[in-house]
């Protein structure tokens, strides 16, 4: 077991992948050569060719495109956009096609395809580069969405991923590609996609977030515990398809429930996830449900970026408020 | 320093059969299929469109079918294109291919199935490589050119085909798919069915190239147009593309130049745009028409030999309208079982509260 950052636990996994399954191509702008804007792919040109890592035409909705007729036809084709917000040239195939091949053809075609791309604020990308619009694709019926948080946590869900029947968007926490380091099995584990994760348990406040955003709660969980508060922490891991159950029974044990996301807070997962603890744990509520998320604006440039993403301070605040209700 | 030209690229054109059913008789020579059997049912396919097409017409009338989209004018475009094709080829269509799919083997029942908004008519039998229409203009062209990449991956002697409109060319994923293909070689036939009318705009509107060929040479491909009312000018370039394909020699792109008889869909009215005089000029070029002038000249076609044909054909149609109106009615609840492999809690829940609300009604 070695220390690994999300970058290399990434890159792990692919390889891994594409040394068992010879069906299986990566497909995206500058991932051979150069290994990805990112190097998340570095070095798998030089073991699997060119065939095999394919550097494309700069041609968003050709590569989902051609992707889906590759899936189709029986390849395991992975697509590396290189940023969430050049993801929106291809939607109409991932939300047309890829979502909705399998129902509209009654299981006669199916899109085994993956979708990675990094996502969310904080590395001082120019504009377009920063976007953390999850909910339009959890939106969707027949994505999957699926959203890791640490190196270890992201070979395991990538490796469901890449086996799954069914399309997949793998969004990589772009803030989080290099800031932590964790052991990482280099033997195969698989994470189940559609089960969250109990990070921490308490019993005061139910904290729920995913991707980069669990860090600065799981701080925000610590110092709640030196003035005496105990969090509990929810890692979502798949946003779709999303595991309520996990989250009703914490919020029936602990009561009170806060979601941190930096996404827009008008429609994003946040309202869905307050919206099924008031159908399904209403009489467990003690306090109104808060939400910690950025802000109805496209996310800033780099100089006022951190205005915009939540933090620590903020997700005490809101936990306090909550408890103290 | 003088200027250089660099290149220079010509589009030509391939008709072999006129409007007055005459064949230019050194192209001829050079058409693959042409004994009289395969001829005669080049023209049978083509009046079992029609059929089936006026049919399909009449029924959304009487309130039996859904919106459909008429092929009328278009049909030697799909039998030429089809008669090319290998059953292990694969076809991405746009809409307003049902002679495609009917030639290739789809069950006529399901064509009018899909129309009637039953989803049981886009699963294609699996022996049938073919993908369900696609709705969205282009969209597929993409698809297509990633399973024509699959293929040569695995070293698979197919070719793929796929059919759009020339709205179609238009739109950014005609020019990505296109890109792709020319880039990396991929055995794969484009045919654009050139129909002149994409709902309400005129293809004056839809480019300023002179030709919709043209734009092949641009992706470092060759394009053609052919007369797409002659089924021998179309079963020849099809096929010649599809040869070239399937040994490694990269793509085509195919215009097949024609014309949309009838208005876009049952929901349209295609006199709000056009003339009918135009419409009069394109029916004279009506690609049954020259090609039954043209069996009559040959080989002897007689009025009981056409009226045999047409006979066979509405009996086919008859048929296929009698069994898609005799399946069983479509379980609502099916919307559920085909989203993934593996249906979710929520999805489950959900299902439950349809079957809840199912067992009232029958209640």
């Amino acid at each position: 077991m070695s220390k690994l950052n999300l970058v290399q636990a990434i890159n792990q996994a692919l390889r891994h992948e594409m040394e068992r399954n010879p069906n299986m191509v990566l497909l995206g702008e500058d991932i051979g050569r150069d290994g990805g804007v990112f190097r998340v792919t570095e070095g798998l040109v030089d073991q699997f060719g060119d065939r095999r890592v394919v550097d494309t035409p700069l041609s968003e909705s050709g590569i989902v495109g051609v992707a889906i007729g590759m899936a189709a036809y029986g390849l395991t084709p992975v697509v590396e956009i290189q940023f969430m917000g050049f993801l929106y040239a291809a939607m109409e195939q991932l939300i047309s096609h890829a979502a909705r091949l399998r129902t509209r053809t009654r299981g006669r075609y199916t899109c085994p395809l993956v979708v990675r791309t990094p996502y969310g604020g904080g590395i001082h990308a120019p504009e377009h580069h920063s976007e953390s619009t999850e909910a339009y694709f959890v939106h969707t019926p027949g994505l999957k969405v699926v959203v890791p948080s640490t190196p270890a946590e992201a070979k395991g869900l990538l490796l469901s991923s890449l086996r799954d029947p069914d399309p997949v968007l793998f969004l990589e926490p772009a803030k989080i590609y290099r800031a932590i380091k964790e052991e990482v099995p280099e033997e195969e584990y698989l994470i189940p996609l559609g089960e969250a994760r109990l990070v921490a348990e308490g019993k005061d406040v139910t904290l729920i977030a995913w991707g980069a955003m669990l860090h600065p709660t799981l701080k925000a969980a610590d110092r709640m515990a030196e003035k005496g508060i105990e969090a509990e922490v929810i890692d979502l891991r798949t946003l779709s398809p999303l595991d309520s159950a996990t989250i009703i029974r914490s919020v029936e044990k602990t009561g009170r429930a806060v979601i941190i996301h930096e996404a827009p807070q008008t429609c994003g997962l946040g309202a869905e996830i307050a919206a099924r603890l008031c159908e399904e744990a209403l009489l467990s509520l003690e306090a109104p449900i808060a939400r910690v998320t950025g802000f109805d604006t496209p996310i800033p440039l780099p100089k006022t970026e951190k205005y915009y993403l939540p933090d620590v301070d903020q997700i005490v605040e809101a936990a306090e408020q909550v408890v103290g209700f | 320093m003088p200027k250089k030209v660099l290149h220079q690229f010509k589009v030509e054109f391939l008709q072999i059969l006129d409007e007055a059913g005459r064949v230019d008789r050194d192209l001829w020579s050079g058409v693959d299929k042409k004994d009289e059997k395969e001829v005669k049912g080049f023209y049978e396919a083509m009046l079992l469109i029609r059929t089936f097409d006026e049919k399909a017409l009449n029924l959304q009338r009487e309130g039996r079918l859904g919106t459909y989209a008429s092929v009328q004018g278009q049909e030697a475009t799909q039998v030429g294109a089809v008669a090319a094709l290998r059953p292990s080829d694969w076809v991405f269509p746009a809409f307003r291919e049902p002679g495609v799919s009917l030639l290739r083997g789809l069950p006529m029942r399901m064509i009018y199935q899909y129309w009637s908004g039953d989803e049981r008519g886009s699963a294609i039998p699996e022996e049938q490589h073919d993908f369900p229409i696609a709705i969205p203009v282009g969209t597929h062209i993409p698809q297509a050119v990633g399973a024509a990449w699959a293929a040569q991956f695995k070293n698979d002697p197919v070719a793929v085909v796929t059919f759009f409109g020339d709205g179609a060319t238009s739109k950014g994923d005609f020019h990505e798919g296109l890109n792709f293909a020319g880039v990396f070689r991929l055995p794969i036939v484009f045919i654009c069915q050139n129909n002149h009318w994409a709902i309400s705009v005129p293809l004056s509107r839809q480019t300023a190239s002179a030709t919709l060929a043209q734009k092949a040479i641009a992706y470092g491909f060759e394009g053609i147009q052919v007369d797409g009312n002659d089924v021998f000018a179309v079963h020849t370039a099809v096929k010649q593309a599809l040869d070239k394909a399937r040994s490694g020699g990269g793509p085509t792109f195919i215009e097949c130049f024609t014309y949309r008889l009838s208005d876009h869909t049952t929901a349209d009215d295609a006199s709000r745009y056009r003339s009918p005089q135009e419409v009069t000029a394109w029916r004279k070029k009506d690609p049954l028409i020259r090609l039954r002038a043209f069996i009559a000249q040959e080989y002897g076609w007689s009025e009981s030999d056409e009226q045999a044909a047409r006979r066979q054909a509405q009996e086919r149609v008859a048929a296929a309208v009698h069994e898609f109106e005799s399946v069983s009615p479509l379980n609502p609840e099916g919307m559920f079982d085909f989203l993934f492999a593996h249906p979710t809690p929520d999805l489950l829940r959900q299902k439950e509260r349809l079957l809840k609300k199912l067992k009232k009604e029958k209640e």
